[in-house]
């Protein structure tokens, strides 16, 4: 009589876990689910790491293999090292073809006297491209997770910083030199030392300055969050179509209408300059909202 | 030279500028955007995929106007277009479908970031798939790993925020492996462009020069991509990013996320390393190991999980275990069982992920145990979810099917392997079978209490993407051998 | 015993990179506590981006801005490198402000910086989602 259950029941008996197999063997390896609020009340965190991490015995363990594998892992890094080719040589395999050329040819063929910025910025322009999108990303990032959250009102250490005459006063006199370096360094990036990411985070730190010893209200007449955005939009998207036109006309074999221009001079190296430009203000927009948006959770 | 070729550059600079736009539109305009840039991309590399077919060659894309070794390019045959392609279409039909969850789960403030994310991810996809240049893989990487990161938490529930730190430390620690090796790479070979590098590495590894590096930047490339996509010994992360995440979110970071490192890692095997060195390395042999133990790991640890997303997310770690057995087992047959198999897990678990929730709205909770009758309730979502798990398990007339039976193939090709593969196949197979039939026998038993049935008019954007995720999954399981005549010749164009 | 000494030499930094990369490696991996995980990121990172500075020098030759009208490329050191550790700096600067901002979030909800203990309390409130 017993024998002879409907398949439904089987079926039924087998998801009610009355014949299980897996869960059984597994035994309890996660915490039954759902507790109600109430049965379990607030504990101190400490004996909670015990339970995770079992017993002092086990935390010991821990460190020891933690140790033996960061000694196995270094082994086999420092065995590589001692077979890479040896520092400063110019014999060395990077040394090759490819930097031969940016060298001898890259102020004829960029205009750039910054050999790195010609690299950066023409010959490798796709990585940099990608990489003033990481930038853009990464503040997105930060404002989905921070924006309007966190501390709203300044909090006491940056009213006593408002108050100390020192700061005030250091901070008027440094932060126009520091912006005005900052803004030097974009606009010679191809002629020397500088370039947007430098430049442009020299004047990110100039704001930051300011914000710090002046408050928040006196740029956020000019930097709220939608100029903000507005920049970061203007700055990024000429950049990608400036280059998507660069990098047609170069795919295609066809000439573009930006020419190296006679290197030294200011207005030269075709797109380096208002490319230099564009990240410089977006790497400024992005520094100075990072903080502000770290600070006060809002630009 | 046709116009087409210009189409991974038009696709690449479109996303960024759909990104940036995307940042100053109110959320319905932004999620507009990112559909209709997902439908352009798919149109446009499946166009290129066709010249690929049509021309019978790989098209290197020149970005500026200096060849490799000097400037940036891109590199395209079929396999890459065609991936492209379906990781498009199945990012538009996740948006599509998890539509409810989104306008839940977002806070409307900030819902137009979420698809700024969206279309992060998908040009980073795209870059990674084209890309002829290691380091601009490496930028690249790192713009997937903030973006999908950005997907996972934008979802801002304490339990979702921990899973996201999880996510980005191991994310991290892949790409800061990715990025040593690539270092060691360019250290002894001097030269970043993928095509060069194959040709030093090739010189090198002749004269014996140099062995101890190159060994170890093409172990710290595979482990390093190996870790982000969540090869075994690294897949702690997965259940918890990929079960607390919004449905949409858990399916795009499944489905393509992963598979988009993996592609590159099959790629730089191929382009860069020279699938004769990298098989004779050894390393191949490790990534075997690690995939069988991720396939019977994941699966076992699936078995034991009581609620069906993050039991799905457990099947993820035993699917990408598959897809790195496969890589493991020889360069013909074995990559084009995992390619197969790319597209199987890209297409289907969005699909079960999708179909999860919404039989969890249906049965009120996500444990397995209350989700007796869901399927009678939403026979939409639970027709969709069976055809999910069979594909899962393996049943014929769906991928799966194909994908295992290509990895019993590959398996053939090795005779030391065999035996080992055709085990793990087996144990997985029945594994899978347990923990999916079950889930799917307690939806199809009559429920307990009397509910209003759920129309398909009701979600019907649902709707619209569960069909087609069913659609395709079956049409492909039916007709698969054109599609892996296709993969196998665009294998060659590597 | 003097061709070893040599060779330490050479490498030198590599040896100086590669130990500060394990260091980071290790500290990110198996750190419990969020700040510290990151301190680890930013030395691996950094060591990483030691070691391909290095590359790129040569003993005795210029950083390569062109002198005058002097393009010889004998007279300076390789400009690759530079370009790429620059991009190289901008994305670990990003990743770290990622981090750090979801190191406030979890510190704002759950008051500990212990991943372990962040864990047990997620844990706990896991039936409310």
């Amino acid at each position: 009589m017993k024998r002879k259950k409907s398949i439904k029941e089987r079926l039924r008996e087998w998801d009610a876990d009355a014949f299980d197999l897996t869960e059984r063997t597994a035994g309890p390896m996660h915490p039954a689910p759902a507790a109600p609020e109430e049965e379990k009340p607030e504990e101190p965190p400490a004996p909670e790491r015990e339970t995770r991490l079992g017993s002092r015995a086990l935390r010991i363990l821990y460190s020891v293999l933690a140790a033996l594998f960061g000694t196995v892992m270094l082994s086999f890094l420092l065995a590589t090292a001692s077979e890479l080719p040896p520092y400063g040589a110019a014999e060395n395999p990077v040394h090759n073809a490819v930097s031969e050329r940016y060298i001898r040819d890259g102020m004829r063929e960029t205009g750039a006297v910054n050999i790195v910025a010609g690299v950066i910025l023409d010959y490798r322009a796709f990585d940099t491209l990608g990489e003033s999108h990481v930038l853009f990303t990464a503040l997105t990032a930060v404002l989905i997770l921070l924006l309007g959250e966190g501390v709203h009102r300044e909090s006491t250490g940056q009213i006593r910083m408002q108050q100390d005459r020192i700061v005030t006063n250091t901070a008027s006199v440094l932060t126009p030199i520091i912006i005005l370096f900052g803004v030097y360094g974009i606009l010679t990036g191809h002629l020397g030392p500088g370039g947007g990411f430098s430049g442009g985070s020299i004047v990110g730190a100039g704001l930051i300055l300011h914000s710090v010893a002046f408050g928040y209200d006196r740029l956020g007449r000019y930097l709220n969050i939608k100029t903000f955005r507005i920049v970061c939009f203007a700055a990024l998207a000429f950049y990608s179509l400036s280059k998507c036109y660069s990098f047609f006309c170069g795919a295609n074999g066809l000439h573009t209408v930006f020419s190296p221009g006679v290197p030294g001079r200011i207005l030269s190296a075709g797109l380096i300059l208002p490319l230099n430009i564009a990240v410089g203000v977006v790497v400024a927009c992005t520094m100075y909202g990072l903080f502000s948006v770290f600070q006060r959770g809002k630009i | 030279m046709a116009f087409s070729v210009n189409f991974p550059l038009f696709s690449i600079v479109l996303c960024l500028l759909c990104a940036v736009v995307s940042s100053l539109l109110p959320s319905k305009a932004a999620r507009a955007v990112s559909i209709a840039l997902c439908a352009a991309l798919a149109a446009g590399a499946a166009c290129l995929a066709s010249y690929g077919v049509s021309v019978g060659k790989a098209t290197e894309y020149l970005m500026g106007h200096y060849p490799h070794p000097w400037g940036n390019e891109l590199r395209f045959g079929v396999l890459e277009p065609l991936l492209v392609s379906v990781f498009a279409v199945v990012m538009l039909l996740c948006l599509i479908g998890g539509k409810r969850y989104l306008a839940a789960d977002l806070d409307p403030e900030k819902s137009n970031l979420y698809y700024v994310m969206c279309d992060l991810v998908l040009v980073s996809l795209t870059a990674l798939s084209y890309t002829n240049d290691l380091f601009t893989g490496y930028v690249f990487i790192e713009i997937c790993t903030i973006a999908s990161c950005g997907i996972l938490m934008i979802r801002q529930l304490g339990r979702t925020t921990l899973a996201s730190v999880r996510y980005m430390i191991f994310s991290l620690i892949g790409s800061g492996l990715f990025l040593l090796g690539l270092i060691l790479l360019y250290a002894v070979t001097g030269h970043l462009l993928m095509p060069n590098v194959k040709e030093s590495v090739a010189a090198l590894w002749a004269e014996g020069r140099y062995r101890t590096v190159l060994l170890m930047s093409m172990a710290l490339i595979t482990v390093g991509l190996g870790v982000k996509s969540g090869l075994f010994p690294f897949h702690f992360w997965m259940p918890d990013t990929y079960g607390y995440a919004t449905p949409s979110s858990g399916g795009i970071l499944s489905g393509l996320v992963s598979k988009g490192y993996i592609l590159l890692l099959i790629r730089i095997v191929y382009g860069a390393f020279g699938t004769d060195i990298f098989y004779r390395s050894g390393i191949s042999n490790v990534l075997f190991v690690f995939g069988a133990c991720g396939v019977i790991v994941g699966s076992i640890s699936a078995a034991r999980e009581k609620d069906v997303s993050r039991m799905v997310a457990y099947s993820s770690a035993a699917q990408i275990g598959y897809i790195y057995l496969g890589i493991g087992l020889s360069p013909g047959m074995g990559v084009l069982a995992s390619l197969f198999h790319i597209l199987t897990h890209a297409l289907t678990k969005p699909l079960l992920f999708l179909s999860a929730a919404e039989l969890a709205s249906c049965a009120g909770s996500r444990q397995r145990a209350v989700w007796r009758g869901a399927g009678h309730i939403n026979r939409v979502a639970g027709f969709a979810f069976s055809v999910g798990a069979f594909s899962m398990i393996g049943i014929p007339l769906t991928m799966g099917f194909v994908s295992k039976y290509r990895f019993a193939l590959a398996a053939f090709e090795r005779p030391l392997l065999m035996i080992p593969t055709l085990i793990v196949l087996a144990v997985s197979t029945v594994l899978n079978g347990l923990y999916f039939i079950r889930v799917v026998v307690a939806i199809y038993l009559p429920p307990e209490r009397r509910t209003d049935r759920v129309r398909i008019t009701d979600h019907p954007a649902y709707a619209v993407c569960a069909i087609a995720f069913t659609a395709m999954n079956l049409a492909a399981g039916i007709a698969a051998l054109p599609i892996v005549r296709l993969l196998e010749s665009s294998l060659t164009l590597l | 015993m003097e061709n070893f000494w040599q060779q330490l030499w050479n490498a030198r930094i590599a040896v100086a990179a590669m130990t500060l990369f394990a260091v980071g490696f290790v500290t990110l991996l198996l750190h419990r506590n969020l700040l510290k995980k990151i301190i680890g990121l930013n030395i691996m990172e950094t060591a990483a981006y030691l070691l391909l500075t290095s590359l790129g020098f040569i003993e005795g030759r210029l950083s390569p801005i062109v002198l005058g009208e002097n393009t010889d490329p004998l007279l300076y050191v390789n400009p690759l490198p530079a370009g790429l550790v620059l991009t190289g700096i901008v994305v670990s600067v990003s990743v770290t402000a990622v981090m750090l901002a979801l190191t406030v979030r979890l510190y704002a909800r759950y008051h500990s910086l212990n991943l372990d203990d962040i864990y047990a309390m997620a844990q706990r409130e896991h039936g409310v989602n």
